[in-house]
């Protein structure tokens, strides 16, 4: 088995895993590492597959890098987002909203 | 050259004022007046300068490309003058009832504005060039007709329109589905004289056949076919000028005249007859003709007896359309005309009984004849027209389409002309009785226009029955001369048999 | 023609630019800076179309480093469209914003500098060429999204908010595992690179990451089953937001969708995958229509309408797959043009809508009564762009329905003309719901106040627009051609 797919094997499971998180998980901080697993998935294997005999590639890595820093912003605001969300809930999941009956905000 | 922006002129000289009275304040009362009578004015104005026209052989045409095989076309030709000569009358004269009748009333703006929309969406389908172009002005009547219809904002009301908004866009999206099928099958077309589909390949036959039963049941709808006429009764809740010109005449007009159009000027009436769609269409028209006037028969409702004599009376024009044979095709087109002006003179009629005195029902009527003389005797004039009594209009009518029947040897259509004729007598004559011969019950139901001198009712509400009734009267009378209704459909028949050797 | 300056990459920076500037200045100078900026923004678009028209479609190096070091910028006939459809829509809603947020101004400061980045990411996603790009783009896109549907805060728009995130981060987590697999099959994001390398005897790997990419993308564009997270974003943000989501985000994934469906991933097409995306779309308007129908608040009807109108954008796909060529280009057309006329009457709808929710205090179609008496002009054009939605000519929305009608009956597809007028139909029935009510009087111990003339306005500017691209489409057919091999 070359590096190259155990690199892709890799990544495949912790997108796997970090899939499963973000649609099983309730609670919101354990959906937020989800989706950040789930990338590090796709990451590995862009890395992994960049790779031609060993050598290594270093687009991909620029793009991973990239990809690096719009994770963390997507983060920041999933972490803003639940912590208003706890404010005005008092938890750390989604609540079941039936937004048809509620009043509106404005 | 100005030539080809005429017919786009007619259709703007409604829509243009009406966008502006729709945003209008309420109480600019003289505006809106002013703009409505301009609006009328330079529209009769403007169908007269084409009128010659289209005397001498010419044709005008707007043509805008909308999508690359799909064409925006406003043709004047003769059959569309015919319509669009009779709306744009009758809504002059509809403007200035609708003024008188409802004075002081709220959202006015709002009414004339739609009331405008209407009359272009009328004159639209009169000159559409294609089918397309009549779909588009089809709908626009619809969208245009429903808020008049809920204009009072009633429950009544409201169901109503639902009713015939579930009515009128169902028959539209079966004239799309007919018009897209057609497009694929033959290309884009325009109207012509004599038709343009017997040139296709006979294999297409079949869909051809299928095309023009989605065709007719969406026409069908505005044009009152049974069953498809249940709106129509329905939406009598709304105003009376909206009876008066829409429902009498405009929207029902609409669903007949294109029934005209696809018979005459996209299939051909000779490709028609051999495709065999002229028998089961005069068939439907039959049984509309004498359902109709049985339902008439047992309305105490005035509106509503007049709605049913209405769906009856339209289907004469479709059924002079399926009488193969120049003096059949006369008849049902002159009935275009003269059905509109005697049904908007009893319309007119109505609304003068219920807006003077409170009298809804027919058998409110004892002896009004004595307090309103001059809008009963109009009122008598247009029932004994649509009876058919000779010379007024409706007689004129009636006899084509008899020879017509004979000349297309379809003589069972005179049985049910005559027994029409008969059901037409018994639903008018107890009205006409009771109006002429009974004594006046003590009280009105509800008076709210006293008799002032020698006017027993609004002058605005009174002049306009007056004039279409001797209208009625005249085009009987002169039907024969030159110009006369008659006369122009004469025209237009002469030049939609190619090549019919009698 | 003249090189200075390029409109194509200024339409990114500068909404960039004004968006930082209008988190510095304010939501009151922001504001009219904004409306300025997206003014000049059109302008460009509109030279750019023209460059296009004269010249045909054209690649820009950004700082002149090209491929595959740099990042190239390309503009064909479709993306000038969306550019187009874009500041078009753009333009009126910042005004109506304007209007909107000095009557209600809950989220007013970070309205600004979020539009300038969604618009900077719009654009930038249009006229991306290559797949990692689109990746970076798609999610700047999504983040200020979610970002707009949390700003009036609130406990249901911060859950609606929350629940977008994860699908749009879903979403792009899909795609860019896509992007990974192709890469490592190619070596190369560039569409231009890989469109001739993929062929239909492409590995397995890479049919799995168009399954990926494509979608990835479906769940970005709410296409039915994935429009759970929909109408509670789009119908609990403040208007103005709703409007930009409904019109123009939900396009940019569809127009990803339409250009590798059409283009990189074309050798993959079955007709199975199409018929099957097809008959999404034809549950979308059946689904989405019924549930408009059966609302009670006005903005939540709106939204589930735009659930219904997606679906008429993918009917386009079973009929431009492995069909006679004119039915393809027939479908083509018409699924753009829904696109634009959606936009357009999309965005007028929720403005209309935002304007009766202003005048009565609350979202509720039961108590719209007055409004058509005091708000007309705002009545008309909801009533108009219900016109472009249900299909009614003259209108762009009949337009896209006639295209598209033409194409399945050449191709022989007559199931989808069922589908198509049936919906029309539907439409009509919700459409007409808002507006009897509005046509009732002003029920007892309610109040409609007027509002500010420019949110009447800017909202019929809207619906003229969509109606007038009915009359007037050709052009946009003719700019829509440029690029696209015939």
């Amino acid at each position: 088995m070359s590096a190259a797919l155990l690199y892709a094997l890799a990544g495949a499971a912790l997108f796997a895993i970090g899939l499963a998180g973000l649609l099983l998980q309730p609670h919101l901080l354990r959906k937020i590492l989800a989706f950040n697993i789930l990338g590090s998935g796709a990451f590995l294997i862009l890395v992994g597959l960049g790779q031609r005999d060993g050598i290594i590639d270093p687009v991909p890595q620029a793009m991973v890098l990239t990809g690096i820093v719009v994770a963390i912003a997507a983060t920041a605001l999933a972490l803003a987002l639940a912590r208003q969300l706890l404010d005005l809930t008092g938890q750390m999941r989604l609540p079941e909203d039936r937004p048809d009956t509620e009043p509106a905000d404005d | 050259m100005i030539d080809p922006w005429l017919p786009a002129l007619v259709v703007l000289s409604s829509f243009l004022p009406g966008l502006v009275i729709f945003f209008l304040a309420e109480e600019r009362i003289r505006l809106r007046t002013a703009l409505n009578l301009i609006g009328a004015f330079a529209k009769i104005a403007l169908i007269g300068v084409m009128l010659w026209g289209v005397l001498n052989d010419h044709e005008y045409v707007f043509r805008h490309t909308v999508l690359p095989g799909l064409d925006l076309v406003l043709k004047a030709d003769a059959l569309a003058l015919l319509f669009v000569t009779l709306s744009a009358v009758l809504w002059l004269f509809t403007t200035l009832y609708a003024i008188g009748y409802l004075e002081g009333a709220p959202n006015r703006s709002r009414f004339f504005g739609f009331f405008s929309l209407c009359v272009t969406a009328t004159v639209g389908v009169a000159m559409a060039g294609n089918l397309f172009t009549f779909f588009l002005f089809y709908e626009l009547l619809t969208l245009a007709t429903y808020p008049l219809v809920v204009h009072r904002g009633t429950e009544k009301a409201l169901r109503a329109g639902h009713i015939y908004l579930a009515y009128t866009l169902g028959g539209g999206a079966l004239l799309l589905i007919g018009t897209v099928w057609l497009y694929g099958v033959a290309g884009q077309v325009d109207f012509a004289p004599g038709g343009t589909l017997s040139t296709l390949t006979p294999d297409t036959a079949g869909q051809l056949q299928i095309i023009f039963l989605l065709l007719i049941a969406g026409l069908g709808v505005k044009a009152a076919l049974v069953p498809l006429h249940g709106w129509l009764p329905m939406a009598m809740v709304a105003p009376a000028p909206v009876s008066a010109l829409l429902h009498a005449v405009a929207v029902v007009k609409a669903g007949a005249f294109g029934i005209v159009r696809v018979v005459y000027e996209v299939y051909g009436i000779e490709f028609a007859q051999s495709l065999a769609l002229l028998l089961p269409l005069a068939i439907a028209a039959s049984i509309t003709i004498i359902w109709g006037s049985l339902r008439a028969l047992f309305q105490d409702d005035l509106k509503r007896r007049l709605a049913y004599s209405t769906v009856s009376q339209v289907a004469y024009i479709v059924l002079g359309v399926t009488l193969f044979g120049p003096l059949g095709t006369l008849g049902g087109l002159v009935h275009l005309v003269h059905q509109g002006i005697m049904k908007i003179t009893l319309f007119f009629c109505a609304g003068n009984y219920a807006e003077t005195l409170g009298i809804h029902k027919v058998s409110e009527m004892d002896g009004v004849g004595r307090r309103m003389p001059w809008t009963t005797l109009a009122f008598t004039l247009g029932a004994f027209g649509m009876i058919g009594v000779p010379p007024l209009a409706g007689f004129i009518s009636k006899w084509y389409l008899g020879l017509g029947a004979l000349e297309a040897g379809m003589p069972w259509v005179l049985a049910v002309l005559a027994a029409s004729s008969l059901l037409n007598a018994a639903y008018f004559l107890p009205i006409l009785h009771r109006a002429w011969f009974r004594p006046p019950s003590t009280a009105w139901p509800h008076e709210s226009i006293p008799q002032r001198g020698r006017w027993e009712t609004a002058p605005l509400l009174l002049l306009p029955p007056l004039a279409t009734a001797a209208a009625t009267l005249v085009v009987g009378l002169f039907a024969a001369s030159d110009f006369s209704p008659l006369d122009w459909a004469k025209l237009i028949a002469d030049r939609e048999y190619l090549q019919w050797t009698p | 023609m003249t090189d200075f300056p390029d409109p194509l990459p200024w339409l990114i920076v500068l909404p960039l630019l004004w968006g930082t500037l209008a988190f510095l200045l304010g939501p009151g100078r922001g504001g009219r800076l904004a409306i300025a900026a997206i003014a000049l923004q059109g302008v460009l678009a509109l030279q750019l179309a023209g460059q296009l028209l004269d010249d045909g479609s054209r690649v820009y190096a950004v700082g002149g480093w090209g491929a595959p070091l740099g990042i190239d910028l390309m503009a064909d006939g479709l993306a000038a469209v969306m550019l187009l459809l874009t500041q078009a829509v753009a333009l009126p809603l910042a005004v109506f914003a304007r209007g909107y947020f000095a009557a209600s101004p809950k989220g007013r400061e970070l309205f600004w500098p979020l539009t300038g980045f969604l618009l900077a990411a719009l654009n930038a996603l249009f006229v991306s060429a290559d797949l990692f790009n689109i990746y970076v783009t798609l999610e700047l896109l999504g983040l200020a999204a979610v970002g707009l549907v949390a700003i009036a805060g609130g406990r249901q728009p911060v859950t609606a908010a929350m629940r977008y995130l994860f699908a749009t981060l879903l979403g792009s987590g899909a795609y860019l595992l896509g992007v990974a697999l192709i890469y490592g099959s190619y070596g190369s994001v560039s569409l231009a690179v890989l469109t001739p390398l993929l062929t239909s005897e492409a590995p397995l790997a890479v049919t799995l990451a168009a399954a990926l990419i494509l979608t990835g993308l479906l769940l970005k564009t709410a296409l039915f089953p994935f429009h759970f997270w929909l109408p509670p974003a789009h119908g609990g943000a403040p208007a103005p937001v709703s409007a930009l989501l409904s019109a123009l985000v939900i396009k940019a994934s569809f127009y990803l969708v339409l250009r590798l469906w059409l283009e990189l991933f074309a050798p993959l097409a079955t007709v199975a995958a199409a018929q099957l995306i097809g008959a999404l779309g034809a549950a979308a308007i059946l689904w989405g229509s019924w549930l408009a129908l059966t609302q009670t608040r006005l903005k939540m009807l709106v939204a589930y309408s735009t659930v219904a109108q997606v679906g008429y954008l993918f009917l386009l796909f079973p009929l431009a797959t492995l069909v006679p060529l004119g039915a393809a280009d027939s479908a083509v057309q018409g699924g753009v043009m829904q696109a634009v006329a959606h936009g357009l009457a999309k965005a007028a709808m929720f403005a209309a809508a935002g304007s009766m929710i202003v005048a009565t205090g609350r979202d509720d179609i039961g108590r719209l009564g007055g409004v058509g008496a005091r708000l007309p002009l705002t009545l008309f054009s909801f009533g108009l762009a219900g016109v472009t939605l249900m299909g009614l000519p003259p209108s762009g929305g009949f337009s896209a329905k006639w295209l598209l009608l033409m194409a399945a009956l050449e191709s022989g597809q007559w199931w989808w003309v069922a589908v198509m007028i049936a919906g029309g139909l539907l439409t009509a029935a919700y459409v007409f719901k808002v507006l009897r009510r509005a046509f009732l009087p002003v029920a007892e111990g309610d109040r409609v106040t007027r509002v500010p003339r420019t949110l009447e306005f800017s909202a019929f500017a809207l619906a003229l627009a969509a109606i007038l691209l009915g009359l007037f489409g050709a052009p946009l057919l003719e700019l829509l051609a440029v690029g696209r091999a015939a």
